[in-house]
This record gives C-alpha cells, structure tokens and sequence, in this order.
C-alpha cells in the first residue's frame, strides 16, 4: 500500500517536473481553460450544441440561413481552441469582415453570447470556466457589433 | 399573478409617457422608430431597484440602468421593498424606465412607518431619480479595467407628517434635497466579481427620511458608496454594500446621531421578468433607537 502510494505521488511529481521543465510556463497556464473544455473532442460537442441554437434560435436564425455551417463549425473549433489556449490558429476572416454582411446590434451579440452559456450549461461546463471563456470572447463585440438602431447611421 | 398584470400594464403606460417626455424635446425625429421594449441585456446586469428607486444595488445606485434594455431599446422595472428593524419599517416602491441603456428615470415612495417611535407616525419620501450612463460597458469590455460610468441625480422630498413636521423646524431640517451622484461599475467577468463604487453629494439627514441639512450643517457632503457582488450562477449574485452617510443632525444630541448603513445580500433572477433580493441589513442610530438592524425583502417585475 505504502508502496502504491509512493509510486503515485513519484509519477505524479514527475508530471510536474516534465510540465514545468518541458514548456513555457506561462502556455501551460494558458491551456488551463482549453482542459477545462475537454479539448478538442470537449470544444468539438460545445460547437455542435452551439451551433445547433444559432440555426434554431429565432432570435439568430435569419442570420444563419446562407451560411455554411460545417465551414461554421470548423471556424468556432478553432477560434474557441485558440482564445482558450490550445493549440490551435483560427485560420477564419477578422470579426469585423465576418460579420459586415449584416446589422449585428449589442441585443444580438447578447442573445449569441446567452446561447453560448446554454450550450456550455449543455456540455456541462463549470460555471467558473464558462466565465473564463466568455471573459475572452466578449471584447470581440467592438468589431462585431455593428448596427445600433434608434441611433442615426 | 394578476397583480403583476395589472402593475405590468399600468407600467407600460408609465413608460410611455415618460418616454415621450424624454425624447421628444432633445431626440431626433428618425430615432423613435427604431427604438422598441426589449430584453437585450445579459440576466441580472440591470442590477436591482435601490431602496431610493435607482437601479444598483439594495442601498447603492449602480452605473447600470434598471431592467434588460440594451442600445437601441427601451424597458424598465417595478419593485416593492420591504425592511424591518426592531422598531421601524421600511416600505418602498416604485418604477423605472430606461432607454437605449443610456438614461434611466425612476420614481418611487418610501414610507417609514415610526409608529412605535412617534405613535401613529408614518414619514413618505417621494423621490424622483434620473441618471445618464456617461461611458463604458460594465460586462462586455472584460480585457479592459474601465469602468461603466454614471451621472445620477435625486430629487426628494419628505411629508414627515405633524408629529414630526415641528421636531425638523426645530433643528433646522429642510423637507426637499437633491442628492447628486456619481457611480462606477464594472463586473470582472472571468471571476464573476462585480464592484461599484459611488460618490454621493448629499445633505440628507437619514437619506432623507429626516429632511435635509440643518441650521448647524447646511452644506452638501460627499459620502462614499461601495458595492461588491459575486455571481454564483447566471441567475444568482451575493454580495456586501457599504454606504457613508453625513451626521448634520448630531448636534441636536445623541438620539439624532446618524450612522453609516450597510447591507448582506443575495438576489435571484429565475428568468428577465422578475427577480427577488433578500438582505440583512444594518441601519445603526435612527433617532435614539440604536443598532437598528433586520430583513430586507424586495421584488422587482421587468418590462
């Protein structure tokens, strides 16, 4: 038993030492979200359920009519991957060229950003990481946002 | 149910008188259009109604405007409170309207009934509150520190009632003030921790609720205000609020000393239509009754 235990905590210091020595420190900090969203396979469900609200969502739904969604989907892998620190490049258009082909208010972004939570609420993301993730996405509404009604253009 | 109905229509008309008065005389022509109720901001983020009418926190107005309106909608909320000390009540509603989460109007009555204190003695504080969200964006710039900014201003006044009317005369105390303030907000997203601080200028005895300044202290005073808030979930925040308050009456003895207030809360929003906050919160002196302290119960309908 006493055995057992030691063995663990050697592997489990050695994993440590390997994490610590092997990268920057400041990359396996960053990745901490990315696991926390299960990885790829996690990120992969997160955007099937996503995805799935904005095409069904009335509130979105118009705006996703023409779009290609596997196209769609392999860009959020990406972005979600990238801003969540793992490893990988969103390889898509800027926000604000992917989004200039329609009038995005503040209310639009919020109802995008509400079906993200449920969708995270879905895949069963703790609410802690969930922030994480939003707190990283949200800037992203000064190039998204682009249309603000009652106010002259 | 048909409470909330009944309020909820009644406050529709509410709503759209106040906001014809609001945007005909400075709006231009082309905006009204676009401008419809909506509920477009993140739950929770309107804050709730302040025990002065303004949205915020129980004690503390926020820089957020009150209800769901984000830019180019307009909305609002309907609250009742309730306080209890061991020897006064605290009664408060009232409505707010808010427009393109850029101004918000608030109404509302609070009716401290002293009965226990001065026999069959209720004070009604009427308060009139505007506030003018000057800059930023409390949730959504998370990789910034700026705060969302906001200008507020109230206007009260009290029927302190005849027991009490000639005891204000005699110290000097004005029945109307305007407080004028400044708030700071910003929610720390990736932790979920929102903190507020304001500035007030007042020269309220008792927020009010005792008239304004005295003859031995008539000049405004700024008081700090803090709000700290955690979100446990989307739907629920708890927090801590701190209010300082001036001490114009203190003169006058003992009984009259005024105290800072603070409050323990948690507030609970199961979807945007209604919301509940119940708190503990802690009064100090309120005219020669000490440690005053109790439940705080308070619902709010949006629209």
């Amino acid at each position: 038993m006493k055995c057992h235990l030691r063995s663990i905590v050697c592997v489990l210091l050695l994993a440590g030492f390997a994490r610590g020595a092997g990268a920057d420190p400041t990359v396996v900090s960053n990745s901490a979200l990315y696991d926390a969203l299960g990885g790829n396979p996690g990120i992969a469900a997160l955007v099937e359920t996503f995805t799935a609200r904005l095409v069904s969502d009335p509130r979105s739904a118009p705006m996703f009519q023409d779009v290609d969604l596997a196209k769609l989907k392999t860009r959020l892998r990406e972005q979600f991957c990238e801003v969540s620190g793992g490893p990988c490049v969103y390889k898509g258009k800027d926000m604000e060229t992917a989004h200039a082909g329609v009038d995005i208010t503040k209310a639009h972004f919020n109802a995008v950003v509400e079906m993200l939570q449920d969708a995270m609420d879905g895949e069963r993301v703790a609410f802690r990481d969930q922030n994480r993730l939003l707190a990283r996405l949200a800037p992203m509404h000064r190039q998204i946002v682009n249309s603000a009604p009652g106010r002259s253009h | 149910m048909r409470t909330g109905s009944v309020l909820l229509a009644s406050s529709r008309r509410w709503l759209l008188a106040l906001t014809i008065c609001a945007t005909v005389p400075c709006a231009h022509a082309e905006e009204a259009p676009g401008l419809d109720f909506g509920r477009g901001k993140l739950l929770l983020t309107g804050g709730v109604a302040s025990i002065d009418g303004a949205a915020g926190g129980g004690l503390v107005p926020w820089a957020v405007t009150a209800g769901y309106a984000t830019e180019g909608e307009f909305g609002g909320a309907a609250h009742v409170t309730r306080l209890k000390t061991q020897d006064y009540a605290l009664t408060t509603f009232g409505v707010a309207v808010s427009i393109s989460d850029r101004f918000e109007a608030s109404l509302a009555r609070q009716q401290l009934d002293a009965g226990s204190v001065i026999p069959g003695t209720t004070l009604k504080l009427d308060i009139l509150g505007v506030k003018w969200r000057l800059a930023g964006d409390a949730v959504l710039e998370s990789d910034s520190w700026l705060p969302q900014l906001a200008l507020g201003a109230e206007w009260k006044h009290l029927d302190p009632g005849s027991s009490v009317a000639p005891i204000l005369a005699g110290v000097g105390a004005k029945t109307s003030g305007i407080d004028l303030y400044v708030s700071a907000t910003k929610l720390f997203l990736g932790p979920g921790l929102l903190v507020n601080a304001t500035l007030r200028a007042t020269r309220a005895n008792q927020n009010g609720l005792l008239g304004f300044g005295s003859s031995e202290h008539n000049g405004y005073q700024l008081q700090p205000e803090f709000s700290v808030a955690l979100l446990l979930r989307r739907s629920v925040a708890v927090g801590l609020e701190y209010r300082t308050k001036p001490d114009h009456l203190a003169f006058a003895g003992d009984a009259y000393r005024e105290q800072d207030w603070a409050d323990a809360f948690i507030a609970w929003a199961p979807n945007k239509r209604v919301s509940l906050t119940a708190a503990w919160v802690e009064l100090g002196n309120i005219v020669g009754r000490a440690h005053q302290r109790g439940p705080y119960l308070s619902a709010q309908l949006t629209f």
